[in-house]
């Protein structure tokens, strides 16, 4: 069995709350708006990688409210220290899954450095996260799920996936000014 | 006019700015959060200081462009920061800066340690190069800037931080000499 990225995400959004930050990246975020628009979906991230980062600050400013971070595997590896940055401020609500898919899918699927031998899950580890766990079937996922968001955070999740259905790719509406007032407004409302 | 490389025991005695103060104006403009890397400049007269201060929290990062994202995210529930670093460090987040900062207009206010400056020049000719264009990179990418590097100087902090939040704009904060604890 392979694990479909959207079929993932399908599996995490009973899961979510309506007062939960999404912060979501590239395919994962062109899936996860498809799959399940709301204003607090943060998807204006800027640059590759940072949306660990974002989600920390988030969590850190917004200490009653769970942030979960669907990331990208090339985008963590341009911020990898964002880990241990995590790891280190004491934040308990910040919940981190990753699109492990081994390559930069939206830059042409070359394959990432390190491809077949990279293990997200034991950086989370020896950064310092709470919890960390490398999946790769649904089952075993939706099995996990609960007790993954009930559990306090840092949580680290490495999803071993594989692209699911052909999201489109709205990079205008996630960098747009419109996308930022919807989340503000629904911040802060 | 560029400056010839001048040997440190020959350079003008200058006046610093106060790091007290230079807190007090961060504390003045409302903002808690310390997102910082280490930077030489600031650290026994800033850094230190804020890392013993119960009245901030101090958010230690890995690497620069972390920091503008974190203040960035911060401030959509208008949670006041400030990211200290060095100049190299601000070099090395440009890209971010120009994401976050100028194409999402977010306040992000930033305090650069200016690393190799002579403290008796304006960073705009000092000797090392990689001094001298921090401030033409900065006008490059239309970012507001200010030095503070002489005693009152200080005093301007409260309201540069302001003016960033109410524009929704980043503002750096060039330290040119370093602070004195006091």
């Amino acid at each position: 069995m392979t694990l479909r990225r959207d079929d993932a995400l399908k599996a995490l959004i009973p899961h979510v709350r309506e007062e939960d930050i999404v912060v979501a990246v590239y395919q994962s975020c062109f899936d996860w708006l498809a799959l399940y628009p709301r204003d607090l979906n943060y998807v204006a991230v800027g640059a590759m990688g940072q949306a660990s980062s974002h989600g920390l600050g988030l969590a850190l400013a917004n200490p009653d409210r769970r942030v979960i971070v669907l990331d990208g595997d090339g985008s963590l590896l341009m911020n990898l220290g964002s880990l241990v940055t995590i790891a280190s401020a004491g934040v308990t609500n910040l919940y981190h899954f990753l699109s492990a898919n081994r390559v930069y899918e939206v830059n042409g699927s070359h394959p990432l450095p390190g491809a077949d031998t990279v293990d997200f899950a034991a950086m989370a580890q020896a950064a310092g996260y709470a919890g960390f766990r490398s999946i790769a079937e649904l089952d075993a996922f939706e099995a996990a799920l609960p007790g993954i968001l009930a559990a306090p955070g840092p949580q680290f999740t490495a999803l071993e996936i594989v692209a699911g259905e052909p999201y489109p790719r709205d990079y205008a509406y996630i960098h747009s000014a419109e996308a930022r007032a919807s989340f503000r407004q629904a911040l802060n409302g | 006019m560029v400056a010839g490389a001048v040997a440190a025991a020959d350079m003008p005695k200058v006046a610093h700015p106060s790091g007290a103060k230079i807190i007090a104006g961060i504390k003045a403009a409302g903002a808690r959060e310390i997102v910082a890397l280490p930077d030489i400049v600031t650290s026994d007269g800033l850094l230190w200081p804020v890392s013993r201060d119960p009245d901030f929290r101090l958010t230690r990062i890995c690497k620069e462009d972390e920091g503008v994202s974190i203040c960035g995210a911060m401030s959509y529930n208008g949670t006041r920061a400030v990211l200290m670093m060095q100049q190299t460090g601000l070099m090395d987040s440009l890209n971010v800066i120009r994401a976050i900062g100028v194409d999402y207009e977010l306040p992000v206010v930033m305090m650069v340690g200016l690393q190799g400056k002579e403290p008796h020049l304006h960073p705009d000719q000092s000797s090392a190069y990689g001094v001298r264009i921090i401030r033409p990179v900065l006008d490059a990418m239309e970012l507001t800037h200010s030095l503070i590097e002489a005693p009152g100087d200080e005093v301007h902090i409260p309201q540069m931080i302001e003016a960033a939040y109410a524009a929704s704009r980043p503002h750096i904060f060039l330290i040119g000499r370093s602070p004195e604890a006091a």
